[in-house]
């Protein structure tokens, strides 16, 4: 819903107005080495942030909240929770 | 060619509802507005209208259809009264604050209880502020004329909101006047078809609607609705004049003035009890009082400007509402036209009067006496503010 340059009401093309990431205590880590590329983690993820790429999958980290079912989900335990440290 | 057709106002409504080609229509029955629904699906049975027509289960479903389809990019329509509009509050709001120009009738019906099924505008202006354009009808002419009015309101990217067209339930809903309808190719030059560039849902291009949104945007997004409903003004009294060149009759726009340049004091009344307040004026002529009218069209968006400039100088000022204003113990147009003339140099004695709840007439004599009530306020000799016309009150 874009006049011009801007949104004239809460609909439109590739609007994401809430990061969900932003509130995320841990993050999955991909070990793109023992990635098999199943996709579950693409599967089971409640936010749908797990991204595609050439031969692994990882998290876009503007929306995961950091729930770590991917990490649970992942059968070739590719997956590690981090925790977040603020500087 | 245009043609003369006696229409009670609810056909007149499916006329206006038909020529503006909507390629949806959903909606439930509720009286007094079943017969515009009615009327609408004769006209896509028997193939005049090429539209879909829903028939749903309430009226929040009725509104909530009529979202997907206009976020696909249709012109849409439907019509509500009293206790549906009541059940339909929820998407009611949701369609102004989406921005989305949805022209539906409200064919204004008192609000229970008591229970009662006649006339009264207490539905429509209970939610005036819930973001929409709201006109309200005299006659059944201009209820066909209006709709068409309306969507090229609604569409103007300027504007980008629905539009309610109010009309007296019984008064205009079930009485016949001769109407003249359009010819369509007129129609269709008048108001080409809707070619949303805003918003179309589409599975090719994806789009978020009503994302989770924080305070500041959401902010945001009502300022710039807040400001829609500013530029309407400019918008609705435009479009009245287009329509006078197309089709040789306009209503004014915002409001239509009657014997008002050399009144001294005016009458101001919403809806149907206009025709009335005309022939009220012309007797009251006749006999030398000095007395104009101001019909008021537009109360969302409000005309404050032009009260300001209208009534300034004047004697006193009269305003007849059909609904109440509940707290304020008013009529809601007349607390509004209180607002509206806060700190004006010159500003006339203004008194209320409440009259036609649920059905009850709002006659010539009431008119009459409301007249004599406004002339004794310019003396200042003010008894009450408010009058209830009809009853007796203490």
């Amino acid at each position: 819903m874009k006049l011009g340059k801007e949104y004239v009401g809460p609909i439109g093309k590739e609007m994401y107005v809430v990061n969900t990431g932003d509130w995320r205590y841990q993050r999955p880590v991909t070990n793109r080495g023992k990635c098999v590329k199943c996709g579950r983690c693409w599967l089971n993820c409640p936010t749908q942030c797990i991204r595609e790429y050439d031969s692994y999958f990882e998290a876009d980290l503007s929306y995961c909240k950091g729930c770590g079912i991917c990490a649970s989900e992942c059968p070739a335990h590719a997956i590690s929770m981090v925790e977040e440290v603020r500087e | 060619m245009s043609e003369i057709k006696v229409l009670n106002g609810n056909k007149a409504g499916a006329y206006g509802a038909m020529l503006s080609r909507p390629a949806v229509v959903a909606a439930y029955p509720i009286t007094p507005q079943s017969p515009l629904v009615e009327y609408i699906s004769q006209f896509v049975a028997d193939g005049f209208l090429d539209a879909s027509m829903v028939e749903v289960e309430s009226e929040h479903s009725a509104l909530s259809v009529l979202h997907g389809a206009s976020l696909a990019g249709s012109r849409v329509f439907t019509g509500t009264a009293s206790q549906g509009l009541a059940l339909m509050y929820e998407p009611y709001i949701r369609t102004s604050t989406l921005r989305l120009p949805i022209v539906m009738c409200i064919v204004n019906r008192e609000v229970i209880s008591p229970q009662s099924v006649w006339g009264g505008q207490q539905d429509s202006f209970t939610v005036r502020d819930a973001g929409w354009i709201q006109l309200y009808m005299e006659t059944n002419q201009e209820i066909l004329d209006t709709i068409i009015m309306a969507y090229k309101i609604a569409e103007n990217p300027e504007v980008l909101l629905p539009v309610n067209v109010c009309y007296d339930g019984f008064y205009l809903s079930h009485m016949s006047e001769p109407v003249e309808i359009p010819d369509q190719e007129k129609v269709d030059q008048f108001l080409p078809l809707y070619t949303p560039t805003h918003v179309k849902l589409d599975p090719e291009i994806p789009m978020s609607v009503d994302p989770l949104t924080p305070g500041d945007l959401l902010m945001e997004y009502r300022y710039k609705h807040v400001e829609a409903l500013q530029r309407a003004k400019r918008v609705i009294d435009k479009v009245d004049t287009e329509f006078g060149e197309f089709f040789g009759r306009s209503y004014g726009g915002m409001v239509e003035k009657y014997r008002l340049d050399d009144a001294d004091y005016v009458l101001i009344t919403t809806g149907s009890v206009s025709g009335t307040a005309r022939v009220a004026v012309d007797r009251a002529r006749d006999e030398g009082i000095q007395v104009g009218l101001i019909k008021l069209r537009a109360l969302r968006p409000f005309p404050r400007e032009i009260f300001r400039a209208s009534l300034e100088g004047k004697a006193a000022v009269g305003v007849i509402d059909r609904q109440v204003c509940f707290g304020w113990g008013t009529g809601i147009v007349y607390m509004e036209l209180r607002a509206a003339l806060r700190d004006l140099k010159d500003a006339p004695p203004t008194v209320g009067f409440i009259d036609g709840l649920g059905g009850a007439d709002i006659t010539l004599d009431h008119l009459q006496r409301a007249i004599d009530i406004t002339q004794q306020a310019s003396t200042g000799k003010i008894e009450r503010e408010i009058t209830w016309l009809g009853i007796e009150v203490d």
